[in-house]
């Protein structure tokens, strides 16, 4: 816990600074005539991240342990960074085929992805339609399936909760909402309007992916019988947006599905406990290489 | 200057019972049928009389609030067009870019027109943030989703060789051919809503009436983007009938009475904007950049797709406690939001707000708001009527003299 935000700042800064943050470079990349910008470092088990749907948070320490762990690649959303969205984006499908095409033209095989909330829903829908070149499948908080009856809510309704609500549902420790690329800052000093662009145009594209039927594909449950590689679904065990007992629904439908929950974090599991989060992927993920970062100096 | 009576249809029972929304998230056991029955009844009882009077009349539509009871536009106009016998009959409007279903707007509107024999003047409107829920629609996109309905909308109207296909991004139909055709041909008028010069350009490639709602004296940088997109696309210099404004109305016996009822309208403008700040600024409803210079000014902040409006006077006024003070009526007035006092006062008042607009033909009069009782109304009405009404039905549709050098100004910048 860190009661003061700065502090929890420091404590990071000086985490990625030491191990990897210097490896980290992001350049465009034209995929069938749609540019994003993809964040790049590392080497070894190449590792798709698929940022949550607040978008990519640049300076948080996930990317720069993922790195240290693998061959990174981080890319932007398309519609989630400062570039306008794709006219013709306008569903989750359109984000996973993007991605399936970025996979077949860098030619990459055996990847690892790493998925947060709406990146899980996405790669979820990428990996039911394909997983040729994918070898496991992480999924932290995914939202994307329905579970309930027709008047449970599965996903809290973000667009209808307050600043206050959110971080009250979606972090074990409200101070960390206050840090980095936070969507639910309550200031934003300090961070660039490229920043803020981000955030701005993340919120509106979350709208359009995913206001109605909201936050998920009504159709989506009982195509994730198709994912054939081993698949870790990671719950934050305070996470009170989309509850545990859903985590566990999700990976029940998938056949090689592990369920994990981890202590002290809420729906970002990958921002709230990154160390800890990095250390269980690479377990799963068979990486034994001794640059795994587990937060010890090494 | 042709001039709509218009109330909301206020359910002021229910203000004050939460200070921070009366849209949304209010609960409707807070609603009791058998007064809204009553409410109702009145409020077309005040209707009729302003047609009586030689008034034309407007409606709207909100939906889950207790700022407004008129929850579809199409189920007062139909009442109207069979109770009432000389009135134009204007619906503003129709939210098209929440509705699923914009062939049956077409249809709605043009039974009515028929029912009114040719009396309806129809606008299509986006609709504001807080009417999103109501509907599930979505608040991305919502431009290109109007638009697209639009060009439904007007097509449905105007075709008439049997079914037509409509497969366009946001609604598909096969089969499109409807009955009734509009009474008035081509189509009726229509109205679209405006609160920026970009959107005004695009109405006035239509030749549409556009309206600012509460805009103030800003609503003269939308009518002239809509007069300066006329004159480049090589049509005549639009007249003031393309041109409507809607503002709060209170006319008193005195200059004293009239200001005095103003004081009872104006919370009107303190509880409209009342919701919490995710219903006001849902994603995707204003642009990234106006999200970025809200963020900027972190969460206390907020997003300025509204004109900062009301008294100011705290939570007491909103509470109805206390009325606002006749120094926010004032201030009201100089923002252009509120024409109050003497039937003369009113008349120069609303005549010179038209000259500082550069003409407007329709004076959308909000008689009735706030806590007026049925009674104030009826007098606001009779007293507007009888002595402000004749004299602006008369006023010249533009000071040809007073806005010439205003106009050529206005034909120089335009290629």
């Amino acid at each position: 816990m860190f009661l003061d935000p700065q502090d929890y700042i420091l404590s990071r800064m000086s985490l990625t600074h030491e191990k990897s943050a210097a490896s980290l470079s992001v350049r465009d990349i034209d995929v069938h005539g749609v540019t994003t910008e993809l964040y790049e470092g590392g080497s070894g088990t190449p590792i798709l991240y698929l940022h949550a749907g607040e978008g990519l948070r640049p300076s948080a320490p996930i990317l720069g342990l993922l790195a240290s762990a693998g061959h990174l690649l981080a890319p932007i959303h398309p519609g989630f960074g400062v570039k306008p969205r794709p006219p013709s984006f306008s569903t989750i499908g359109d984000l996973a085929y993007f991605y399936l095409d970025l996979l077949d033209q860098l030619e990459l095989d055996k990847v690892a992805v790493v998925a947060a909330d709406f990146g899980g829903w996405i790669a979820a829908e990428l990996a039911v339609r394909s997983t040729a070149r994918l070898s496991h499948l992480v999924l932290a908080g995914p939202t994307g399936i329905k579970c309930g009856d027709r008047e449970d809510r599965d996903i809290a309704d973000m667009f209808a909760l307050g600043r206050a609500e959110l971080i009250e549902l979606m972090y074990a420790d409200p101070a960390v909402s206050q840090v980095g690329e936070s969507s639910l800052r309550e200031d934003f000093d300090g961070l660039s309007d490229d920043a803020l662009t981000s955030i701005a145009r993340s919120r509106e594209s979350m709208a359009v992916f995913g206001w109605s039927p909201y936050m998920h594909n009504p159709r989506l449950r009982q195509w994730l019988h198709r994912i054939d590689i081993p698949t870790l679904v990671l719950w934050g065990a305070r996470d009170r947006f989309t509850l545990p007992e859903y985590g566990a629904s999700f990976a029940a439908a998938i056949p090689a599905a592990r369920f994990e929950v981890l202590e002290a974090a809420g729906h970002y599991p990958h921002i709230e406990q990154p160390e800890r989060f990095v250390e269980v992927v690479a377990n799963f993920l068979e990486i034994k290489s001794s640059s795994v970062v587990t937060g010890r100096p090494s | 200057m042709r001039v709509w009576q218009f109330s909301e249809m206020p359910y002021t029972p229910a203000w004050g019972l939460d200070t921070e929304s009366l849209r949304v998230t209010l609960p409707n056991s807070n609603y009791d049928p058998k007064l809204g029955a009553e409410i109702y009844r009145r409020q077309f009882e005040n209707y009729l009389l302003a047609d009586d009077l030689g008034f034309d009349l407007m409606s709207n539509e909100h939906h889950s609030t207790a700022t407004c009871l008129q929850a579809s536009t199409s189920v007062i106009l139909s009442s109207l067009a069979r109770s009432t016998t000389n009135a134009r009959l204007l619906s503003l409007g129709n939210p098209i870019a929440n509705r699923p279903d914009p062939v049956r707007v077409a249809e709605e509107m043009a039974m009515i027109d028929n029912i009114s024999g040719g009396r309806l003047e129809v606008g299509l409107i986006r609709g504001t943030p807080a009417e999103l829920s109501s509907v599930n629609a979505n608040p991305a996109r919502m431009v290109d989703r109007f638009w697209e309905a639009h060009d439904l909308i007007l097509k449905a109207w105007t075709s008439h060789d049997g079914p037509f296909n409509w497969e366009g991004e946001f609604f598909q139909h096969r089969q499109v051919n409807i009955w009734p055709t509009p009474f008035q041909q081509p189509t009726p008028p229509v109205w679209v809503t405006v609160g920026s010069a970009s959107t005004a350009r695009r109405v006035a490639d239509e030749g549409h009436v556009i309206a600012t709602l509460l805009g103030g004296y800003s609503s003269r940088s939308t009518f002239d983007a809509y007069r300066a997109r006329t004159l480049e696309l090589g049509r005549p210099y639009p007249k003031s009938d393309r041109f409507g404004y809607l503002a709060l109305v209170s006319v008193g016996a005195t200059d004293e009475a009239g200001l005095e009822r103003a004081r009872l309208m104006q919370p009107h403008l303190d509880v409209s904007l009342l919701m919490p700040q995710q219903f006001l600024n849902p994603p995707g409803y204003a642009p990234v950049e106006a999200n970025v210079a809200a963020l900027k000014r972190g969460a206390k902040g907020s997003l300025s797709t509204h004109q900062q409006v009301g008294s100011g006077e705290g939570k007491d006024v909103m509470l109805g406690k206390k009325l606002p003070s006749l120094a926010s009526v004032k201030r009201s007035m100089d923002q252009g939001l509120l024409f109050a006092g003497s039937p003369d006062s009113v008349l120069q008042q609303i005549t010179d707000f038209s000259r500082a607009m550069g003409g407007i033909g329709h004076l959308l009069m909000l008689g009735h708001a706030g806590y007026m009782s049925f009674d104030d109304v009826a007098d606001n009405i009779k007293l507007f009527g009888n002595e402000v009404l004749p004299a602006l039905r008369e006023l010249p549709e533009v000071d040809e003299a007073e806005l010439a050098a205003e106009r050529d100004e206005l034909r120089r910048t335009v290629p």
